[in-house]
């Protein structure tokens, strides 16, 4: 893009009246103020929730909302202590990470490298789908139909997803392994090394994924609403942006690298593990953070289906108990009630807010960091 | 220039938040006949909206604004004359009924209706009733097992409405009374969700205003009561409450304000109380 002249005036050339002149400086200005719009949309939302959230910290200090579990905004005296919504917070995030993470990411290698471009026409826009439906309908479905399956079937639900999951990866591990193997041996033993390697790490893995599925299996979950289920679908809602960030990420790392690759005898698997793959790191773990922002932020469904219990799971990462997130507290208490402005029970939402923004704004700036060093690493 | 014109898009965002806070700040009560203004409880506040907004439509040349700060700050705002009515699901503690007479406002108490709570279960469970006690100490968490009153082994999983609500207000209130409802109970938005997630799990334990009871949930008798309109308005069944509106002084008669006041003693000022979900006071019949 050529850079702009800047002698030159935008509408008018030099000769151009005063008058005109005054008229074309309220267009640049206006133009100005329209593109500045979401810069001091950010800014004022910074402004008044932080002025709405300070008053909290000054009447309560600020060690029990980061370090106690009490969370009871009714109770005589008032117990502010957020320490158990921000794991869970970090519980359900994390989890919705582990689900749309990999299949975010094997998606989107698969649509841009794998599949044809026929079939990856009409994917593409069945997983963007995804990101059309709304929140409160994702909510009313982990509610109503996932919740009641998890506690009446949830162990064998466990299991079968275990086992999706578990044998492709397993299988294609121990074909890797039995490979491998016998291409340490001579040429015409190596088929039946192959055979006995793949008997051998098959059969190791198979009876692996059944002791699991089993153990799985008999797991009984007593609360269907729990940080598992919310994980389970904030991770299908995150997949959309994993998969269409990663997606244009894989794209643009360019024809020309891939055909260098397939030039130095590097096959398909090769190109795409050794190449492509690093060649659009910063672009992945961008659409990663985007992801996560997309779990962090989502109030509907964990306030439908997380059990909104206040507390700290019994070992923290039992995904199996009910947890409370920060925007679920803040949707639910800020409710039809309209507290007293300048409450403590009025400004602590706002010390939530307040949290989720500065938790946001740390995971962009680590993004842009990351990306910045990618590309130094590169040159 | 350019700085400069950021600097007139600041204050002018400025003057319309300013002019905004304004025109929301609080309409004097009691001068305009017309205008009602009514604050206070949560638990209460939907009855209000309710008789509201049938009275509006009645009487199209009559506001009223209906806010739930809670009964203490409608108390309060009775009391600096910023309402005419205090929605309360308490009587005013003495110190405000002094600080009442004090400011030469005299507070009297209407009975709109009475809230009672049933404790619901899965209809598979088997357990027949439960004891004030032994409520409190599954909410606190000192009972977590159903066999430890009566039921099968499992675990009990608790089920609150949130803080927020005028119901987990009244729970609070009569049920736990000094004690905390414990960190593992489960939050949910209404008394229909609380409902939806007994009937769909068979472990678990909740309390819905009596009008959200149905077949598909089973109430459970407390110190032997089945709730019922006949248990609550006779004070038998314990977890149960009259519901106030308290005016300064009878209102004058005829006046909006009397009428307005009046509308819970007609039939249907009993059918919207009974409708949505509470019992009205002619259960008393």
């Amino acid at each position: 893009m050529p850079a702009p002249n800047r002698d030159q005036g935008l509408l008018l050339s030099r000769r151009a009246s005063r008058f005109r002149r005054l008229g074309s400086l309220l267009g640049e200005g206006s133009l100005l103020l329209i593109t500045s719009s979401s810069v001091f949309a950010v800014l004022f939302i910074f402004y008044f929730i932080a002025r709405d959230a300070i008053p909290f910290f000054q009447l309560k200090g600020i060690a029990e909302f980061f370090t106690s579990t009490a969370w009871y905004p009714t109770g005589d005296p008032e117990k502010f202590g957020a320490a158990a919504i921000f794991v869970g917070s970090g519980l359900v995030t994390a989890g919705a990470v582990v689900v749309a993470v990999p299949l975010g990411i094997s998606a989107a290698i698969c649509l841009s490298d794998v599949l044809s471009f026929e079939l990856r026409q009409m994917i593409k826009p069945v997983i963007e789908i995804l990101a059309a439906i709304p929140s409160v309908a994702y909510g009313f479905f982990a509610l109503v139909i996932f919740a009641p399956l998890l506690q009446n079937q949830g162990g064998h639900l466990l299991a079968v997803a275990f086992w999706i999951v578990g044998l492709p990866v397993l299988g294609l591990a121990s074909y890797i392994a039995a490979s491998l193997t016998a291409t340490r041996f001579d040429e015409e033993k190596r088929t039946l090394v192959l055979g006995l390697a793949l008997a051998v790490f098959g059969g190791g893995s198979f009876w692996l994924l059944s002791v699991i599925g089993d153990l799985l299996g008999s797991i009984e979950i007593a609360s269907g609403t729990n940080a598992l289920n919310v994980s389970i679908i904030l991770g299908i809602m995150a997949v959309p942006t994993v998969v269409s960030v990663s997606e244009d990420a894989l794209q643009a790392a360019g024809r020309e690298l891939r055909e260098g690759s397939y030039a130095m005898g590097a096959t398909r698997a090769e190109t795409m593990i050794r190449v492509v793959l690093p060649a659009a790191a910063s672009g992945i773990v961008a659409a990663v953070i985007l992801g996560v922002m997309r779990a962090v932020g989502e109030t509907m469904v964990v306030w439908m289906a997380s059990g909104n219990a206040s507390q700290i799971p019994e070992p923290f990462y039992n995904v199996l108990e009910p947890v409370r997130t920060l925007t679920a507290t803040i949707a639910g208490d800020m409710g039809e009630a309209d507290h007293v402005t300048g409450s403590a029970r009025y400004a602590v939402l706002f010390a939530m807010a307040l949290s989720l923004l500065a938790i946001s704004f740390i995971m962009n700036l680590l993004s842009e960091q990351f990306a910045r060093r990618l590309r130094k690493k590169r040159g | 220039m350019k700085y400069s014109a950021v600097k007139s898009l600041v204050s002018a965002v400025m003057a319309f938040g300013l002019l905004l806070s304004f025109s929301s700040a609080t309409v004097s009560a009691q001068m305009n006949p017309n205008q009602i203004v009514i604050d206070g409880s949560t638990t209460v506040g939907p009855i209000a909206k309710a008789f509201a907004e049938h009275f509006m439509r009645e009487n199209p040349g009559v506001n009223i604004t209906v806010s739930e700060s809670g009964s203490g700050n409608g108390a309060r705002s009775l009391v600096n004359g910023a309402c005419d009515v205090a929605d309360m699901s308490r009587f005013m503690k003495d110190t405000e009924f002094a600080a009442a007479v004090e400011n030469g406002i005299f507070p009297v108490a209407h009975v709109v209706a009475l809230d009672g709570i049933a404790v619901i279960v899965h209809p598979s469970n088997p357990v027949r009733g439960l004891t004030m006690e032994q409520l409190k100490q599954i909410y606190a968490g000192e009972i977590s097992n159903w066999r430890e009153v009566g039921g099968p082994n499992r675990p009990i999983i608790m089920v609150s409405r949130d803080t927020n609500s005028g119901t987990y207000e009244t729970f609070e209130g009569l049920v736990m009374n000094d004690d905390e409802i414990a960190q593992g109970a489960e939050y949910v938005g209404s008394n229909g969700a609380i409902r939806q997630r007994i009937q769909s799990t068979q472990n678990a334990i909740g309390y819905v205003g009596l009008g959200f009871v149905d077949r598909t949930v089973k109430a459970l008798p407390i110190e032997g009561i089945m709730p019922s309109n006949e248990t609550i308005v006779s004070g038998a069944y314990p977890i149960a409450r009259p519901l106030f509106m308290v005016t300064n002084g009878y209102p004058e008669l005829g006046s909006n304000l009397h009428r307005f006041m009046t509308l819970y003693l007609t039939e249907t000022g009993q059918e919207i109380v009974a409708s949505i979900g509470f019992i009205p006071v002619t259960a008393y019949r």
